[in-house]
């Protein structure tokens, strides 16, 4: 079940990491119907039902409706709060997951993640501050968006955004084509029928879920980043994969081939929770074992995200093209082990697969640091608080799940056998999502499109 | 030796479809007002499309009517062939087109304009304008005639510094081998106004002895025709002449490629940036190489001559070039030109140094109209000489002007796109540049435009209650078929099934079955037995107004948001690096475009959402401590 786009927005509001207790709060028109949709407590006491200034005890139920937490929910009448608008403020138990997971119900029940600076904004523009205030509220603003530009930057250079933007390309396509469609009628471009588009919409809306997934930061925190220790026989995976467990989980000998199953674990390294597996390594063999192994460690990359390539430095280094096909689609951070060797790697080779390279000796346990401050700068930029990131990223995927939703009504209505005008009016607000998504104004795209694409005119 | 000739309230130049509309609006608020045309016989004309409306443009020719201009009106009465396009896809992009006899068009317009008793005519060339302290006070003719005026309206289409190319050989010409107008660009550089410079191209017309129309695909008007006026009657409406579909094959493809040494666009002579919607048969050729074959349409030019259009043949190749290549097209075997076609440049404005009123940003009293502003088409060159017209009289008159917006509009949404967001090349009015299409639609620009046509004077007040009566009896329609109930039949269920719907069990309201997409208001004609006796008008428009009723309310919360934030007005002539917390990037984009609101500020490209907080802050902040 989806919601409808309330007026109000959300934001976690205290620090996070430190302390017991944390607040996320909701403002806005609709702030309070909003809590009323996941708020739940023995008295049944609804939200709606509770004066200005009141607390209730209760649990937040997320969307599939597993609880959350338990948490003091306050009520806060307009104009008697904050931003003087409708306020619901929720103390809940601190920690990462817990404050991330209650924030998200507030978006999934139909809160929009508050843009930086934008609760102070609010109370400025409802009379709350006085004007000298005002320079503040601008400094906070700036602040905000400043930062919002650098994570939008680096999220922009990830993975995900390639897929967002072959998504909107292929939305501008087929808006281009139904807006050539209706505009030059008299001209020779293709007929467009409910059937063909319908079904171009579907596949559209599965790379969409596809891309989804790849964003869904909340989930990658709390389940663990699915990350791959691959790399060609006995170039020291276990070590290393041992080493980032802190125990010895896999057997590890000078045989080549020792590893032949799957070995999982789960490795915090600071905020970043990795799902890791140890594989097999990647080598033709005729041992009937091993090969099942490598065909295991073969079907656990493609489940990864994260692919920790273990190279041995003292070694000539071949990359195989099948290899970096396999890889395509993946974040693959190359680890020299036993740098404490003699190292002549080819990194031309290296780099056919990936710009991040890490030195490490698993033996003698150094390189450790390099490789977890990469993973850091990868999954939260360093200089970035951990929560700025991720509301970053809340907001995109906030996007994302409005133009899937868009696209998910528009196949509704073309399969339903509606008039296409109405059709390209639901993906153009798609296409306003995605734009969002992808630090875009809203240009002239589809023209541009209709212009590049279709020979029309006189 | 200069001398003066006479003082006016509005001095409009140009007698093109802009001029006409200004001038007609002008005068009809009362100004007293002039036209100046290079060549009487030019009014109105139409250099390029014997044809008015098409997608988008259909929408401007109704709207224009709504608001009391004369296009609708005149092309109801010189149409030769009638078509609504898109039926099938769509209310939002029904759009109306007409064949229209191009004489009897101009010959219609100079007799409007003559018969206006506020306006005169008068040919001559405008050399000059003339301000005073920053305002406009009138202008000055190539033969030293002065002429005082409140306000001047530029609306000089392909004219200004014309220049025609063909093949290797070029001059200065106006349209149709009229003059050009040489001397006012330098005088509005002189002023301050910013000029560039733009092409555009036009086929050739061929006779139609030499066409072969039996080999031909033939294309018909519409048996039902509908007017664009909302004051022509239906009845009697008929369709004079057929158009004709042909193509282009490898072997015109092959002349024009071989050809292309000599086209002045592929050797550079042409500096002006062509419509990237209206592109020459060698621009299709070579940009679209892997097309076998480009459609054209065959059109006649009137009913009192031979001559023929030939649509989507526009180019600047060399006539000998011109003849070889359309002599291999099936039908054109034997063709005689008659014109050739020519490439035409011409000065034109930045729009973006224009205020919404169409009205100079910097010379007041000045204002802009049709393809001087960047746009191309009769349609939106109309548009906004009505715009300009009414404003310039408004402002003689000490009235506050009008603005339409992107919401009420595609008039709206022309001007602001052209004012706020600027054009690089020639600007084509299209369907998908209206956000608000589902409620911006040609049916209803009556019930859009005509309230504000009436306030501003140039809609009587019979017309008015006209207009009001009709959507009460929509809104009666509407009301009566939301609450009669329906019960199943046997002939019923046929009719459901045979239009591929699911057959009723039990009754439902009247309304429910228009909402299906596969059924409408007519079909039920029949099991709709209480229903009154309205206009067609009334119950295609209750139709539309059931079946959208969901999405015309969705669109009408977007308007509401950026109407909020289009009250929001910004000063002029301001250094946005005066404000905190904008980005450089948005400093520099608002100090160039100096937007109106913050609602035109947030469509610039460059401007974020968190630099549109910054001004709702910054301006509030402002406002209270009371600087702005």
């Amino acid at each position: 079940m989806t919601y409808k786009k309330a007026d109000a927005i959300a934001a976690i509001s205290t620090p996070q990491g430190v302390g017991g207790c944390a607040l996320v709060r909701m403002t806005g028109k609709d702030a309070i119907t909003v809590a009323d949709r996941f708020f739940k407590n023995f008295r049944k006491v609804l939200p709606s039902d509770m004066q200005g200034y009141t607390s209730a005890y209760g649990d937040i139920i997320d969307i599939d409706g597993n609880k959350v937490d338990s948490v003091v929910l306050t009520v806060f009448r307009e104009p008697y709060s904050y931003t003087g608008e409708n306020t619901v403020e929720i103390s809940c138990h601190g920690g990462l997951f817990v404050t991330r997971e209650v924030l998200r119900s507030c978006l999934d029940y139909g809160c929009t993640p508050a843009g930086p600076g934008e609760f102070t904004k609010r109370a400025f523009l409802n009379g709350k501050m006085t004007l000298n205030q005002a320079e503040s509220v601008l400094d906070i603003i700036d602040a905000g968006s400043k930062a919002e530009l650098k994570i939008a930057n680096i999220l922009r250079s990830g993975r995900t955004s390639e897929y967002v933007e072959k998504i909107r390309e292929n939305l501008v396509n087929i808006l281009g084509r139904l807006s050539v469609w209706a505009d030059y009628p008299d001209d020779d471009v293709p007929e467009i029928d409910h059937e063909s588009l319908a079904d171009e919409l579907h596949i559209l809306y599965d790379e969409m879920q596809h891309a989804y997934k790849t964003y869904d930061y909340g989930k990658k925190i709390k389940h663990g980043i699915p990350t791959v220790i691959a790399g060609r026989p006995n170039v020291g995976k276990s070590t290393l994969f041992n080493l980032l467990v802190g125990e010895k989980r896999s057997i590890v000998t000078d045989i080549a081939g020792t590893t032949r199953d799957v070995v999982e674990e789960h490795v915090q390294i600071g905020d970043i929770s990795l799902k890791l597996w140890d594989t097999a390594g990647i080598r033709e063999t005729s041992d009937e074992v091993e090969k099942i192994g490598v065909e295991i460690a073969y079907n656990k990359l493609d489940e990864a995200q994260l692919v920790l390539f273990l190279l041995d430095s003292s070694a000539p280094v071949e990359i195989s093209d099948e290899l970096v096909e396999k890889l395509k689609d993946k974040t693959v951070i190359a680890v020299l082990n036993k740098s404490d060797l003699n190292s002549d790697v080819n990194k031309d080779e290296i780099k056919k697969l990936t710009d991040y390279i890490v030195s490490i000796s698993a033996k003698e346990k150094t390189g450790i640091d390099e490789l977890e401050a990469l993973l850091k700068q990868l999954y939260f930029d360093n200089e970035i608080s951990p929560q700025n990131g991720w509301i970053a990223n809340e907001r995109q995927r906030d996007c994302l799940v409005s133009a899937m939703n868009c696209v998910q009504s528009a196949i509704e209505e073309t399969e339903k056998g509606e008039f296409l005008d109405i059709v390209t009016v639901i993906l153009d607000e798609a296409l306003d999502y995605l734009l969002k998504l992808t630090g875009e104004k809203v240009t002239d795209s589809v023209v541009d499109e209709v212009f590049s694409k279709f020979c029309v005119g006189k | 030796m200069n001398y003066n000739m006479g003082e006016y309230d509005v001095i409009v130049v140009g007698g093109g479809h802009a001029g006409v509309e200004a001038s007609l609006a002008a005068a009809r608020l009362g100004c007293k007002t002039v036209m100046f045309t290079i060549m009487l016989d030019q009014i109105s004309n139409m250099p390029c499309n014997p044809s008015i409306g098409g997608t988008a443009k259909g929408h401007l020719v109704r709207e224009i009517d709504a608001l009391g201009g004369e296009m609708g009106i005149a092309a109801d009465a010189c149409f030769i062939q009638s078509r609504m396009l898109n039926r099938g896809k769509g209310p939002a992009v029904y759009s109306l087109r007409v064949q229209a006899d191009r004489v009897k068009y101009h010959n219609y317009m100079k007799k409007v304009c003559e018969s206006e008793p506020n306006l005169d005519i008068k040919q001559a060339e405008v050399a000059e304008i003339t301000t005073e302290n920053g305002k406009i006070t009138g202008i000055i003719t190539k033969l030293g005639a002065v002429y005082k005026a409140k306000a001047v309206i530029i609306a000089t289409g392909t004219y200004l510094k014309g220049k025609i190319h063909i093949g290797e050989v070029n001059y200065e010409s106006g349209p149709d081998s009229a003059l050009p107008s040489t001397l006012l660009s330098k005088s509005l550089i002189e002023h301050g106004v910013e000029l560039r410079r733009f092409k555009t191209g036009t086929p050739c017309r061929v006779h139609k002895r030499s066409i072969n129309f039996d080999v031909l695909e033939r294309q018909d008007g519409d048996e039902d025709i509908v007017p664009f006026s909302f004051d022509t009657k239906r009845e009697g409406l008929k369709n004079q002449v057929s158009c004709y579909i042909s193509y282009t094959n490898v072997n015109t493809h092959n002349i024009i490629k071989s050809n292309l040494d000599r086209s002045p666009m592929y050797s550079g002579k042409i500096e002006g940036v062509g419509p990237r919607y209206c592109p020459s048969i060698e621009d299709k050729v070579v940009r679209f190489s892997d097309k076998p074959r480009h459609q054209l349409f065959i059109e006649p030019m009137g009913l009192e001559t031979d001559e023929y259009y030939l649509q989507g043949m526009s180019s600047s190749l060399p006539e000998d070039v011109q003849l070889a290549f359309l002599k291999t097209i099936k039908g054109l075997e034997h063709v005689e030109i008659m014109r050739p076609a020519y490439a035409i440049e011409y000065d034109c404005v930045n729009p973006i140094t224009l205020f919404p009123t169409l009205e100079h940003k910097k010379i007041s009293g000045l204002y802009g109209a049709g393809q001087f502003n960047g746009s191309s088409g009769y349609e939106e060159a109309a548009a906004q000489g009505l715009v300009a017209g009414i404003n310039a009289a408004l402002k003689v008159q000490g009235r506050e002007q009008v603005v339409l917006s992107r919401s009420n509009s595609y008039i709206g949404t022309l001007i602001d796109d052209l004012v706020t967001k600027g054009c690089s090349d020639p600007y084509r009015m299209m369907t998908s540049r209206s956000e608000y299409r589902l409620i911006l639609r040609q049916d209803n620009a009556d019930f859009r435009l005509m309230p504000t046509g009436h306030e501003i004077g140039l809609v009587s007040d019979e017309r008015y209650n006209k207009m009001i009566e009709k959507y009460n009896n929509v809104e009666k329609e509407i009301n009566r078929l939301e609450k009669t109930n329906i019960a199943p039949s046997e002939e019923l269920n046929k009719l459901l099934e045979s239009r591929g719907t699911s057959a009723m069990t039990t009754g439902c309201k009247l309304a429910d079955l228009i909402r299906r997409p596969q059924l409408n208001y007519a079909v039920l004609k029949d099991f709709d037995t209480e229903r009154p006796d309205y206009p067609v008008e009334v119950g295609e428009q209750a139709e539309i107004q059931i079946k959208y009723k969901g999405y015309i309310e969705k669109q009408n919360v977007h308007i509401e948001q950026m109407r909020k934030l289009e009250a929001k007005i910004l000063p002029q002539n301001f250094d946005y690096n005066e404000v905190k917390g904008l980005r450089l990037e948005a400093i520099e984009k608002l100090n160039k475009h100096q937007p109106c609101n913050i609602g035109m500020a947030s469509r610039i490209s460059g401007v974020s959402p968190s630099d549109v907080s910054v001004l709702l802050v910054w301006l509030m902040q402002k406002n209270a401590s009371g600087e702005v």
